[in-house]
């Protein structure tokens, strides 16, 4: 009776009892995500705020609550914990700075190249981009390690135009601090003394990446440059022919092409990538693995320092703590990134419910929209 | 129709709960035979692996029980992972650096004192695997650092066997005449655990009972005569001389004379076969004779329902017999005094090794110790040996913070 109450609360008739099924056809997905995702989630959630060493399971009645000790001792109360904490942050902070820009660039910029149609071997060219991608990263450390030991291939270039290379991966020195001394700057400027934000003074925060981290910056982008390539290709490709020639008919160059047409297209693909780029590197851990805390601690990441904490220092909470905080981190840049990338020309901010092609009719003189409005047409007629 | 329904969905959640109940599995009893034993080693390469399981499964066989090796990938990461999974391996290598951390954190059985050969391990490995006054596990052997000195070098410096360093002033003299253009006379890792022997052998200590001393007079004179090495153009770091560590400086002939452990023997042989070397004593600073010892001990998780077996297990592997088949397959030491002592007869090039034992004092590495070490190798890297007053004051600062948090 009551069964039947319900299916026809949910419609009866032929459709009674379909919810339920459903949710027995969810279930196993359901019980996945719960048993692997949630209660891991939860769990280590739990482990933050607890003094869990990594004796037995963290639920057993010996592990207390700590509140936010664990979070405390990295963030606000002074010591070796949160200076290591405060560096990790600073040389993640440079990797992230360097590495996503530059690699969306390259990575664009290879798209774009390999998207012309006059291009020969553009299968070659796509498998030798986007091999580094599908090779694993810790196979490539090694590489990049022989490549830029001291003697190695890439010193033995740079000597080859007089340079005398650096030791690469065990180089503690900033680059910028380099830059610094090399106009005279040996030390920090009074202004620059000061102890800033996590026990790192503002003079070490600008200290720009260590030369063993602009290796692995190198790394980085060598790597992901080709999966992001190929985003921006299929993006590229979904772009019609008719809207270049729209464009080109409009006497725009292949500059304003670029920035006015594709740059604005591929806005989607652009926001993917850079997503994916800040989680990625925000995340950095494998190639910092492999290399071990070489380069006085210049190349660890908060992901490194959390399995260290844990592994090594049976610190399980506070690795706990870190792996968050670097979770908010990326909530908050992605956030940050996402409204940065938001649509907003003049008049057009407040148009949220406006439907699309209500925007596309509302045309102004923007070049761009002419060479849609164009392309539009083109592509009408080649269907009639 | 509906009863099908609901059967079904009895039926799935059913078999989410058996796999979860899978598992967790069955402890066993306390008897020394008919067990099945999981032993996790950090194993240095297949002759360590197949010596380690050959000896297992020979006690296996006189005891009735199977022992299956496990060579770790990272020992430190699976162990932890063992633990909090509530199933660590029956027995497995403890690392001396973790030893204090495991053993406050209540991970370890203080099984050491219960074994049969308890009293002939040597006095300095006894005191490196004992945490609060307890013996806790078997030392598996030990390394000391001794320095290496390359024997062509030595010949065409003009050099003989009364000219080789028995304390400070020789080594810097033989440090001296070994520099040459292409190769500088002395190198060895910029680290704690090079360095602290010449803090030692300067009369320094880290750690005096509840109180850290790093930066006493003693230990700033070590730095200060390492700097003086330095100043004079005869000690170099391997990372000044382009290689990744002592040895490979070493074996590439980059310097005459390295500070390494029994390890640099097997690394010259695999990768610069010619280099002909001789391992002798560290020379003794103004405050005597010192050097680090390295070891692991044979671990065992606390309240191992395994306990009779595996201890039965360590008392075969510690064996004079069976850690001298350990050295002649991969190198070791071994860790009792008469077991060394044959060692010493049987390897004589690698005596200076065990010489080195008798005065042999631990690396500091109680709970925490590791990142104020760590903080003080980054600091070394980055400023250098020229200030040891600042380098030794931030290790003194972190070290007595982190020794106050591990005695509560």
């Amino acid at each position: 009776m009551r069964g039947s109450a319900q299916g026809s609360r949910r419609g009866g008739g032929i459709r009674r009892g379909e919810a339920r099924a459903g949710w027995l056809f969810v279930t196993p997905a359901i019980g996945i995500i719960v048993v692997f995702l949630v209660i891991p989630i939860g769990l280590a959630l739990w482990v933050s705020f607890s003094d869990w060493n990594g004796y037995q399971s963290p639920l057993n009645p010996r592990v207390e609550f700590v509140g936010l000790e664990n979070y405390a001792a990295i963030t606000v109360d002074p010591g070796l914990d949160q200076q290591n904490f405060g560096t990790s942050v600073r040389n993640n902070l440079w990797y992230v700075v360097f590495v996503v820009p530059l690699q969306t660039i390259i990575a664009l910029l290879l798209a774009v190249q390999l998207n012309r149609a006059v291009l020969r071997g553009r299968g070659f060219f796509r498998t030798a981009f986007y091999f580094p991608s599908v090779t694993s990263t810790v196979a490539i450390v090694i590489v990049f390690q022989f490549l830029f030991t001291a003697s190695g291939a890439v010193n033995a270039v740079l000597g080859f135009f007089g340079v005398n290379g650096p030791n690469w991966f065990n180089d503690p020195n900033g680059i910028f601090h380099n830059v610094a001394a090399a106009v005279g700057v040996t030390g920090p400027p009074p202004a620059l003394e000061g102890a800033g934000p996590l026990g790192v003074t503002w003079w070490d925060w600008l200290a720009g990446p260590s030369v063993a981290m602009s290796s692995l910056i190198m790394l980085a982008i060598f790597t992901t440059s080709g999966t992001f390539m190929l985003l921006f290709l299929a993006a590229l490709q979904s772009i019609g022919a008719e809207i270049d020639e729209a464009a080109l008919m409009d006497g725009s160059g292949p500059v304003r092409k670029f920035f006015s047409i594709t740059l604005p297209m591929l806005r989607p693909t652009l926001f993917t990538v850079l997503t994916l780029g800040l989680i990625g590197t925000w995340q950095v851990f494998d190639q910092i693995y492999v290399l071990g805390t070489t380069a006085g601690g210049t190349i660890t990441t908060p992901a490194f320092l959390a399995y260290n904490t844990s592994f090594e220092e049976l610190k399980w909470g506070q690795g706990a703590a870190i792996a968050f905080i670097l979770f908010g981190f990326i909530i908050v840049l992605t956030l940050l990134q996402r409204w940065i990338l938001k649509e907003r020309e003049p008049g057009r901010r407040r148009s949220v419910f406006r439907e699309p092609d209500a925007a596309a009719g509302a045309v102004g003189a923007d070049p761009a929209d002419r060479a849609l409005l164009a392309g539009a047409d083109t592509h009408e007629r080649s269907r009639s | 129709m509906r009863k099908s329904q609901w059967s079904a969905a009895v039926i799935a959640a059913g078999l989410i709960t058996t796999l979860a109940a899978c598992s967790s599995g069955g402890g066993g009893g306390a008897e020394a035979s008919g067990q099945e034993l999981t032993l996790l080693i950090g194993s240095s390469g297949d002759a360590e692996t197949t010596a380690v399981q050959a000896a297992a499964d020979a006690w296996g066989e006189e005891t009735g029980n199977t022992v299956e090796v496990i060579a770790a990938n990272d020992l430190v990461q699976q162990l932890g992972q063992g633990f909090a999974g509530n199933e660590p391996p029956d027995l497995f290598y403890m690392p001396w650096d973790q030893f204090q951390t495991y053993a406050g954190q209540g991970f370890l059985e203080p099984y050491a004192e219960d074994l049969a050969n308890a009293d002939q391990f040597l006095p300095a490995l006894r005191e490196q695997f004992t945490y609060d006054d307890q013996f806790y596990c078997a030392p598996k052997d030990f390394s000391t650092l001794g320095l290496q000195i390359d024997t062509d070098a030595w010949a065409a410096a003009g050099l003989t066997d009364a000219d080789i360093p028995t304390d400070w002033d020789g080594l810097t003299a033989a440090a001296q005449k070994l520099t040459t253009p292409e190769t500088v006379g002395l190198s060895f890792g910029r680290e704690y655990g090079r360095l602290g022997v010449f803090m030692n052998q300067a009369g320094g200590e880290l750690v005096d009972g509840d109180t850290v001393i790093a930066d006493s007079p003693e230990n700033v004179a070590g730095l200060d005569y390492a700097q003086s090495l330095i100043d004079a153009g005869s000690l170099k770091f391997p990372q000044d001389l382009e290689a990744g560590w002592g040895g490979e400086a070493f074996g590439l002939g980059k310097t005459a004379m390295v500070i390494e452990g029994p390890w640099i023997n097997g690394a010259m042989k695999n990768d610069f076969p010619d280099r002909t070397f001789i391992n002798v004593e560290l020379p003794a600073g103004p405050g005597g004779p010192s050097t680090f010892a390295f070891s692991n001990c044979w671990g065992i998780p606390a309240g191992s329902p395994t306990l009779d077996a595996t201890t039965d297990l360590v008392e075969y592997l510690t064996s004079d017999e069976q850690q001298l088949a350990f050295a002649e397959a991969f190198g070791v030491i071994p860790s009792t005094g008469s077991g060394s002592a044959a060692y010493a007869e049987q390897f004589p090039d690698n005596a200076a090794f065990v010489a080195g034992v008798d005065y042999a004092v631990s690396p500091v590495a109680f709970a925490g110790a590791a990142t104020a070490i760590t903080d003080f190798n980054t600091q070394l890297e980055t400023q250098g040996l020229t200030d040891p007053d600042a380098v030794l004051g931030g290790l003194q600062t972190n070290l007595q913070v982190a020794l106050d948090e591990a005695n509560g």
